[in-house]
């Protein structure tokens, strides 16, 4: 298929090619960060992963329309301000959550699955009721659309920088929030182990709380930021739930380093198979692949010694 | 078998029946007036159907709920006006129209579940209902059982012909093969790419698609042919492929929310719309609201109804409308389609004289209904319609400006031969 190219042609092409891997990588991996803190910290099984992510994109919906109805001038920044107001609202509305309804499953974690599924539906549903069963168009501000030209043939999407740039931003903070903060440690003793870290003073029902927040609002900014690549209805969150798990599990449950590593697998053959392949057939190798490594290798690709 | 066979021969319904044949040998000789506004039920139902003295009812079968609530909804609400037009103006053989209204769910089992419930509990006269071809499918081996009629409003794949059936929407011939002509002579295309979502209206459009370009048309081929699983979000890498390949024509049918994300993509990697001509036959105002604008600006749709539309019917048709679901609704081509099952029953219902569903099949073919708001419309004999297609091009408002329409109705060839 290369025949009628020249090299510079070529070249360009996988320049671009690879950028795309990148920008799927982030997309990957902003959207398992939640979850990979849900999941592998708390070892809840969150099924509403994508309703939380949906309403930081309504959050953004909503304050762009009342950035373009009462300050148009400032609507060049709104998505900031989206942003923030995305993570405040999917975090309280996460340890709202936790506080009524997870707290009391923390013993019967596959009976979260169930909970949480439910709790899905009941969000989709209010969605909605709320803002009509019809998707909403979220316009963005014109400095973010459009791709700024390298070279004749090579273009660099502007959101794609944007949405590769919070995702380090967000990663970097969530590292430094696990591995060097007073919280991060408590977090990772009642992770250990619960009733220890209880017994040495953390009150581990308040740990539980802000991390499901913190899970949820990371996934409402990641919805957010989807705003400017996908669709913005009820259900849409359904549309990022199975990769988002896959990507969590295939990395190793409770291991950050893992979900970075394994987004970065998963995105990068996606996208290399789909320029040789056609979309659905690099769908389907990729799962396979990934079944079979995790056959071999149920645990997943890092793991952690924790004593339960 | 229909369902009058379990009704025993004693059974009061039967003597009623039997009263009213008893009858009919003295209606011919009856005033003709005395029975042109209300005709008694017995002539008019001798199947036991919901029809009384004052009312008939219908059911309306659509998803409410879940992923397809999207595009439904749309439908929903242009078959209730058209219900509450009808009833203004008098009802059907001076009957009002009552419906009961079901919800699908996006669940295909439901679908069939509900049709059963809507034919056998509820004995509706008609159904106006599904959306999607696999709810469809679901739903018609039981509206074949019970002998119902269904109006189904979406544009489909066609190879599919049933006497229960009246598809108010387009086959894919009458949709597709106008807009490659067009295409092929206005913009003198040669190259064409195809990508779609994986299931079978895509993949059966394409495929007429292809037979059309590489049998019917010289000098032109097919570079590219790609799907992608329903709801996928990420197209980075076939729109490198888009640049590689650098066709005359990007031909799409990718549905849902994968649409939203295939059309910012496509803007965001730089391809401009104006100068690379992309033709779509899943888009309508009602998906341009969730992909924006100016997202899909200089893109051309290729649909036999758009809410700009300038004829009296469509004027009155929108602004009816928006009376009854707000100013800010928007009107795509299902939605218009919808809105024609209920009077085109109305109309073949006064034809028929009867609301017999095995009547009314019959008398189906060649309905007129003028009144149309995307023009003059006529049932086929295989319970299609004939239609016009038009070719619109997206404007940064959400609406379309139309630039092309067939000369002619098109008839519908829900089998065409030489494209399978």
């Amino acid at each position: 298929m290369f025949g009628d190219y020249s090299l510079g042609d070529l070249g360009a092409i996988f320049a671009m090619q690879g950028f795309a891997g990148l920008i799927l990588f982030s997309v990957y991996l902003l959207m398992a960060l939640g979850l990979a803190i849900i999941f592998g910290q708390m070892g809840v099984i969150n099924m509403a992963h994508g309703e939380f992510m949906i309403l930081g994109a309504y959050v953004t919906w909503l304050t762009s329309v009342f950035f373009s109805e009462h300050l148009p001038s400032l609507f060049g920044i709104y998505f900031f301000v989206a942003m923030a107001l995305a993570f405040c609202a999917s975090g309280a509305l996460g340890m709202l959550i936790e506080w009524t309804l997870i707290r009391r499953l923390y013993k019967r974690p596959l009976d979260t699955l169930l909970a949480t599924w439910g709790l899905s539906l009941i969000l989709q549903q209010t969605y909605r009721s709320v803002f009509g069963p019809r998707e909403v168009g979220v316009t963005l501000p014109d400095w973010m659309m459009g791709s700024l030209p390298v070279t004749d043939v090579i273009e660099v999407q502007i959101n794609g920088l944007f949405v590769m740039g919070l995702t380090v931003l967000i990663t970097t903070a969530v590292f430094i929030m696990i591995f060097r903060s007073r919280f991060g440690q408590q977090v990772r003793a009642v992770v250990q182990n619960r009733q220890m870290a209880g017994a040495v003073g953390i009150d581990t029902e308040k740990v539980d709380r802000l991390t499901f927040g913190l899970g949820c609002g990371i996934a409402g900014v990641a919805g957010s930021a989807f705003t400017m690549i996908g669709s913005t209805g009820p259900t849409a969150g359904q549309l990022y739930i199975v990769d988002t798990f896959l990507i969590v599990v295939f990395g190793g449950a409770a291991s950050l380093f893992g979900t970075i590593a394994s987004a970065f697998s998963i995105s990068q053959a996606q996208s290399t198979l789909e320029f040789f392949l056609s979309g659905s057939m690099a769908k389907v190798i990729t799962l396979l692949t990934v079944v079979g490594i995790l056959m071999l290798r149920p645990q997943g690709l890092f793991t952690l010694k924790v004593r339960r | 078998m229909s369902r009058d066979d379990k009704t025993g021969f004693h059974s009061p319904l039967r003597r009623k029946l039997l009263m009213g044949m008893a009858a009919a040998p003295f209606a011919g000789m009856m005033p003709k007036t005395a029975f042109a506004q209300t005709p008694a039920t017995a002539t008019v139902n001798t199947t036991g159907l919901a029809v009384t003295d004052t009312e008939v009812t219908v059911g309306i079968l659509h998803s409410a709920t879940g992923t397809m609530a999207i595009s439904e909804t749309g439908s929903i609400q242009a078959e209730k006006l058209a219900i509450a037009q009808i009833n203004e103006m008098g009802g059907v053989l001076g009957r009002k129209i009552k419906f009961i209204q079901e919800d699908g769910a996006s669940d295909w089992p439901t679908f069939a579940e509900k049709a059963k419930k809507l034919l056998v509990q509820d004995k509706v006269a008609a159904i106006m209902g599904c959306w999607t071809s696999a709810s469809r499918k679901a739903v018609l081996p039981v509206i074949e059982q019970y002998n119902g009629m269904l109006y189904y409003p979406t544009f489909y794949e066609g190879l599919e012909q049933s006497k229960n059936v009246i598809y108010t929407g387009q086959e894919a011939t009458q949709q597709i093969l106008e807009s490659i002509n067009w295409v092929v002579k206005e913009k003198g295309a040669k190259t064409f790419y195809f990508i779609g979502s994986d299931y079978i209206w895509p993949r059966t459009s394409n495929k007429i698609a292809r037979k059309h370009i590489e049998n019917f048309l010289k000098g032109t081929k097919v570079v590219g042919e790609e799907y992608f699983p329903l709801g996928h979000t990420q197209f980075n890498s076939v729109i490198n492929k888009l640049k590689l390949t650098k066709p005359d024509v990007i031909f799409t049918d990718v549905v849902g929310g994968s649409n939203v994300a295939f059309y910012k993509q496509l803007k965001a990697a730089g391809i401009n719309l104006e100068k690379q001509t992309l033709i779509t036959i899943s888009v309508t105002e009602d998906e341009i609201d969730g992909i924006g604008g100016e997202n899909i600006a200089g893109a051309y749709s290729c649909m036999k109804y758009f809410q700009s539309l300038d004829n009296p019917n469509n004027k009155e048709f929108v602004a009816a409308f928006k009376k009854m679901w707000g100013e800010k609704t928007v009107i795509g081509d299902v939605t218009q389609a919808a809105y024609l099952g209920p009077w085109l029953w109305k109309l073949t219902v006064e034809k028929a004289g009867s609301f017999d569903v095995d009547k009314i099949a019959a008398a189906s073919a060649d309905i007129e209904f003028t009144k149309a708001p995307e023009g003059y419309v006529k049932i086929h004999p295989n319970h299609h319609l004939w239609s016009k297609t038009r070719i619109g091009l997206a404007q940064k408002d959400g609406q379309f400006k139309v630039v092309y329409e067939s000369p002619q109705l098109i008839e519908p060839n829900p089998f065409p031969k030489g494209y399978q």
